[in-house]
This record gives C-alpha cells, structure tokens and sequence, in this order.
C-alpha cells in the first residue's frame, strides 16, 4: 500500500516543481510528432481540443454510469428518508422530517440488527483473516503444485452465495444435518443451528469464512511474495527460526496489506446481506424467528421489500452509509497513525 | 489567461461528458420504440407477442394453454415470465405497475396480496368486470377483487380449498383408523380435535415419524376457514381482538408445545426432504399442495397418501391475473385473461396440475389427472375439494395481511415450537412485531 502510494506521489512532486508545464503535453507532443505550426489553424485547433477532452471523454463512462447507479439513488433514498413512503403508494410521499430515523433510533429491532452485524461481523472476520495469513504463510514455501493449491484456495470465492449457502443450510439443519450428525459422535445432542442464538450467527460466519479466506490468503500472498528475500536471509543469519522470521519480518512487511484486507472485510461485513438471508430460508429477512442474524442489510430489505415501509428502509440505508464514513474515518486515522510510527 | 483556459477546459468537458450522456440516453430510448414497432401488429402482418407474469407454478404451460390459445389465435404468442418466490414477485410488480412501465400484458396477483392492489393500485388495471360474466365465479372471489365502488381489477384463477393428506400406511402403523370418510367424521368441525388426534398418533408413532409437519401449517389452515381475520371488511386492522386468529393460535399452540410436530418450515428444502422421508403423517392439504406433495414425495410415497376431508371447509391460497392499463396490447391481452380464467381452461389446470378452479360451473366436469388420483389412493379428490370450496366462508384481507401473517407464523409461532418460549412470549413476540409492521 505505502509503496503504491509513493508511485502515485511521484509525478504530483514534478508537477508541482514545474508549475507552468503541463507533463502531459510534453508527452503528447513527442509521441505525435511536432505539433502544427500555425496556432490558428482548424487542425490545431482539433489538436488542442482533443489533447484537452480526450482524457474526460475516456473517464467519462465510469462517472456516467456512476451518477446514474449510484449518485441519484443515494440522493433519492435521501429524499425518501424524510418522507413516509409505501412501496404500494410511490407517489404519495408526506414529509415526515426526522421521523423516520427517530423510529429507527427508538426501534428494538434496529438496535438488534446493528448489534448482529458486529458480532456477525466480528467472529467472521477476525478468524477469517488469521487463517488467511497462515495459509499464506504455507503456500509462500516452496510446494510441489503451488499453482493448483492457490486455484483451489479460490473457488469457494468463485462460488455463488447462493449454492454455497444452500449446501450450508443442509449441513446444519438439525434433523438428519451432517453437522449434528458429526456431533452425536462425541455425545452432543442435536442443536437447532438456524433457531438458536448463537448457534445462527456462527452457522452464517461459518459461510463467510468458507468464502473468503482463500481470497484473502491470496492477496496476502501477493504481498508475501513482494518481500525482499534479503531480509529473510539476514534474519536467519541472525539466528531467527522460522516462527520468528514470520513474527519479525512477514508481519511488519504485511502491516498495509492486513490494514487494506481490514477495511475491505469490514466494510464487507457491514453489508453482509446473502448468507444470512439465504440462511433462514422461507421468511429469511427476518434473519431468524427472534432475529437471531437480522443484519442491518436484511432489516432493510425487510422493511422495505416484504413491510413495504420505504421511508424507514431509505432512513436505513443512509444510516449504514453513515456508519460506513465512520468506520473509513477510523481508518484513515489508523493508518496516519501507522505511518507515523513508521 | 490561466483562468480563461481552465474554464474553456472545463467547458470542454461538460460538452463531452454531455455528448456521450445523450448519446446513452438516445440508445436507451430508441430501443423500446423499436421492438414495439415490431412487434405491435395487430392490425397488420406481424405477430402480437403478449406476456404473461405470474410466479411458482401456475399450471397453464404445463396443462398447454398458451399453445392452444396460439392455435386458435395464429397471430398471437404468449410468454411467460415466471419470478419463483412471491415475496420477491410481488415488489417487483408493484414499482413496475407504479412507474407505468416494464410490466407484463397479464400480471398474477397472490390473494394475500390482493386487498393492497384493488386498494392501492385499481387505476393501474383495466377494469375486467365489464368484460365478463361475473356470476360464472365464486361471489366470494369476485368480491376480493372489486373496489367499493365496484371495479374488478383482477379474475379468479384457482382457489385453495383445504383437505387433510395423510399417510394412510403411517396411520395404520399407529393403529389409527385409515378410512378417509370415519376420519374426517372423527375432526369435524374443530381443527382442536384434528389436534387431539395427533396425540393419539404420538402414543404409538412409528419411529422418526410426527403427526403435522409444522405449527404453522395447522395455523394456516385453521385461519383459513375463519371469517375473522386481520382486518374487518371496513378495513380496520383486528388481529390481536379477532376470533379467527386466536382459535387457529391455540389449535398452533397445542402442537407446538406437543412432540407431534416435525418442526419444519413450510417450502425450505428441509420440508421437501421430509416429504421425501416421510417424517411426517400429515399435511394440512389445499388443493393445489396436491402437485407439490406428488413432486417431493415422489414414487415411493405413490399410493401410501390418502385424502380427507378437513376439519372447517377453508381456503387457503389461489391467485387472479389482471391486465395493467400500462400494457401495451391491451385488447388482446384482455381477451387472453378472459379466456384463461373461463371454466373450461380452468377444468383443464385442473386436470394437469391439481389447481382448484374459482368458477363453480365447472365443478361437474372436473377430473383429475389418473396419475394424481392413483397417487392420492383413489380418493375422490373433486368431490371433497368441491364441496370445501362452495362452503368457504367470505373473508376480508387488508393491506398488510401478508407481513401480519409471516410475523404471527415466522416469529410467534416458530418461537414457541423451534426455541421453547412459552405461548405468551410468542405471542408478545408477535405482537412487537406487527407493531412494526403497522407503524405503531
């Protein structure tokens, strides 16, 4: 990460050291040839037009699509947050102020769903990410077939939410379950995973680790694969084992990497949505009859899809989007912080 | 200087990005006039393609209709779009049918949906009961279709009037009577003492089998025989006052405080397996379950199910189609649902796929397909539907009847029967939720 950054930094310096020169002309001009002479010309004139709006109309396919599937819904939902909306009455709005996320604010089921999608998200996340590094840590030693085992680390990632949760869902239903079945071997009686507390939260983590570990393993080993192999070197010269060459050197070098798969995974997990929907089958939106995994993406496609409250699931919506900024705050303070330490 | 570039620069751009905003915009709008003048021929050449929306299995491809219709009407073709789950069909519809844009020439409306479109959406739909001989259906049908001041926005397709499907050899086994006419004599007029039987079935169940597949099942069913509902007819939410709720909540109780429940979720893939298993006795048993219990019991479960007649004649289910004003064929679209829901197409969905017709003058043709019948033990399956279906009393939906059903039966039922809460926190539990359904 610090690296890339670097890169990108480099050509702002040189703009900045030569302010009146525009780099990207130099370079156009060598790679066209001499430019026409005559300032006033019909082809200078096209020249200079196409140097200048070349680049937008190149980039302007992202920014299109962009306004019109992402910028006009956010501020839509925005403007449906305020006003009480029926999925079955769409034009008639009423303003309702504030009220929609004072409801939210003063809903039980909100606080639950918010409380859901960090538990969910803590105990997917956090063994996700350390089985991650240590598969990557033994797929960086030379293997016989590496290129296989790294395919392999990632088809659960190429696998749809949908088959996977499926297969999930089997495996933990309670009657006739291989789980349960796997369990009654060491004498423990049949746990109803989808209905019980806990048992749902880990059952649905337990999908979004199967997922994603190998992706993550993989960028981790990307990166692994960028250290210097001098500084291993150096380290067992020093005398360092295998386990402290890991701790020393693989981790420090890692430290943007890890950060880079926190934020991603974090922000994953705050829209986790597919597993747990999937997970509670017929009625899932509800995550659970008591609202076991209700996660805040599920509470709002209840309320918005099966309720048809869409001023409460806009409010929804935008308070995620809140809680998004938030956690890309903290991070950014983390990582100003790393980098100073640095 | 320097500012007066940037501008130009800056102007340039916006001149771009619009170039290519409005080239994308043209290339979108263009394109529905296109297929239009394509394929809108009903005058000319060209063949009309109308498009029928409906969701699960609506039997009219199965039982060839849309063929026979092509037959008959050469210029015309008829696709299906099928969305599989209602939940996700019925959204979908509704912002479709408000944008005035992207629906289908026919849309299926579910019955629990139906109270929110004749009350939210009758602008939307062509008013079909002009076109047609209303009388051909059930007055009850009818009646959940049409506005206060009289606009059909929808016709009847199948209704679901309720039987028991029981596992006669399971019944034998737990020395019960298996004669389809003593037992129903047996739970007539209570579905308590379909309950009460249940517990004789648990004394001597053969191993791994229950009595019901699930409380909410018994909840349902109970519920559909009931003229109190969610709503009074004036439309004012009564659930937590209505009787029709609190007796189908205690029949759902005893077995869910009981052992005779396997504990299932109705249409989750663990449910299709206890067909398949056999885990379970019964099924409280609306007509159309016929084709689904076929399909998930299959070969081995052929001859073993029986039918009886259910405690209170009851209806559970069944769908209508309508046409939206924002279709583009109309005309032909309209004739087409005309066509689809008259008595004799309906004996023919019937015959292929066990749906129960909502026009009683074709009670007296119906037969069932010889497969079904054979599955069903002989059982003679129109006579028992038939006489569940004339006496289903009128019953009134509201606006939320859907989301007020799935948190009495996915939270307060499921609550006591999958996590042992008592009743009374069930039905706390329910409570809440509605609460939140309702806005309150």
């Amino acid at each position: 990460m610090t690296s890339s950054k670097q890169a990108l930094a480099h050509p702002a310096t040189s703009a900045d050291a030569a302010p009146g020169s525009q780099p990207g002309a130099a370079r156009g001009a060598q790679g066209r040839g001499t430019p026409p002479q005559d300032p006033g010309s019909w082809r200078s004139r096209m020249y200079r037009w196409d140097m200048k709006a070349s680049p937008y109309a190149f980039i302007a396919p992202f920014f299109i699509v962009f306004g019109a599937f992402g910028l006009v819904p956010l501020l839509y939902t925005a403007w449906y947050s305020l006003h009480n909306v029926q999925l079955s009455g769409l034009d008639h709005q009423t303003w309702a102020g504030l009220d929609n996320y004072k409801n939210l604010l003063s809903s039980e089921f909100f606080w639950n769903a918010l409380g859901n999608t960090f538990t969910i998200g803590v105990i997917s996340t956090v063994p996700q990410l350390l089985m991650a590094i240590g598969i990557a840590h033994l797929l960086n030693y030379r293997l016989r077939g590496s290129t296989v085992w790294r395919v392999v680390m990632l088809t659960p990632y190429a696998t749809s939410v949908a088959a996977a949760t499926l297969v999930f869902t089997l495996l933990y239903s309670w009657d006739g379950g291989m789980i349960n079945w796997l369990l009654h071997f060491v004498g423990v009686d049949p746990i109803n995973w989808r209905e019980s507390d806990w048992g749902g939260q880990f059952a649905v983590s337990s999908i979004v680790i199967w997922r994603w570990t190998g992706y993550n393993a993989l960028i981790y080993l990307a990166a692994m694969q960028a250290i210097p192999t001098d500084l291993y070197e150096s380290a067992a010269l020093d005398g360092a084992g295998r386990w402290q060459q890991f701790r020393h050197v693989t981790i420090p070098m890692l430290r943007p990497t890890i950060l880079f798969t926190v934020v991603v995974s974090t922000i994953g997990a705050t829209q986790l949505f597919g597993e747990p929907l999937l997970f509670g089958g017929v009625s899932g939106s509800k995550g659970g009859s008591a609202h076991q995994y209700q996660t805040l993406g599920l509470y709002m496609y209840d309320q918005g899809w099966n309720i048809g409250n869409l001023g409460k699931a806009s409010a929804i919506a935008w308070t995620m989007f809140l809680i998004l900024l938030i956690i890309a705050a903290i991070n950014l303070l983390i990582t100003r912080r790393l980098r100073k330490s640095q | 200087m320097r500012t007066s570039t940037r501008r130009s620069r800056r102007l340039g751009a916006i001149a771009v990005v619009a170039a290519l905003a409005t080239g994308l915009l043209a290339g979108c709008s263009s394109d529905p006039d296109d297929s239009s003048s394509d394929d809108n021929g009903g005058s000319g050449k060209g063949k009309t393609t109308l498009t029928v929306g409906t969701f699960g299995v609506f039997g009219y491809k199965q039982a060839g209709l849309y063929d026979e219709y092509t037959k008959l009407h050469p210029d015309i073709t008829i696709k299906e779009n099928v969305t599989t789950r209602t939940d996700v069909y019925w959204p979908k519809t509704l912002t479709r049918l408000q944008a005035g844009s992207g629906t289908d020439d026919i849309q299926a409306i579910e019955v629990g949906n139906v109270t929110e479109a004749v009350q939210t959406q009758a602008d939307k739909f062509v008013d079909l009961g002009k076109e047609v001989d209303k009388s051909q259906f059930l007055p009850w049908k009818v009646a959940q279709a049409t506005t206060k001041d009289g606009k059909t926005i929808a016709l009847g397709t199948d209704i679901g009037p309720m039987a028991i499907c029981y596992r006669k050899d399971l019944f034998e086994k737990a020395g019960l009577e298996t004669d389809r006419a003593k037992l129903a004599e047996q739970w007539k007029g209570d579905w308590a003492k379909y309950v009460a039987l249940g517990k004789d079935y648990m004394k001597k169940a053969p191993s791994g089998t229950k009595f019901v597949d699930s409380a909410s099942s018994v909840y349902n069913a109970a519920l559909g025989g009931e003229s109190e509902r969610y709503y009074d007819k004036d439309g004012n939410v009564i659930w937590d006052k209505s009787t029709g709720v609190k007796k189908s909540w205690n029949a759902a109780m005893t077995v869910a405080t009981s052992n005779m429940s396997a504990k299932l979720k109705q249409f989750d893939p663990t449910w299709d397996q206890g067909f398949a298993k056999g885990s379970f006795a019964t099924v409280a048993c609306p007509a159309w379950m016929m084709g689904y219990i076929q399909e998930k019991s299959g070969d081995s479960g052929k001859g073993k199910w029986d039918v009886a007649a259910a405690p209170t004649a009851a209806n559970w289910g069944g769908s209508f189609i309508g046409v939206p004003v924002a279709g583009k064929h109309q005309k032909e679209a309209i004739a087409l649902a005309k066509w689809l829901t008259a008595p004799e197409q309906q004996a023919k969905v019937f015959a292929k796929q066990a749906s129960f017709p909502s026009t009683p003058s074709a009670y007296s043709t119906l037969t069932p397909a010889a497969a079904t019948t054979e599955y069903f033990s002989n059982a003679p399956i129109t006579q028992i539907f038939g006489d569940s279906a004339k006496t289903i009393p009128v019953q009134y939906f509201g606006t939320k009847d859907q989301p007020i059903n799935t948190a009495i039966s996915d939270v307060g039922i499921l609550q006591v029967e999958q996590k042992g809460k008592s009743p009374d926190q069930g039905w706390n539990a329910a409570k809440a939720e509605i609460k939140d359904v309702l806005g309150q």
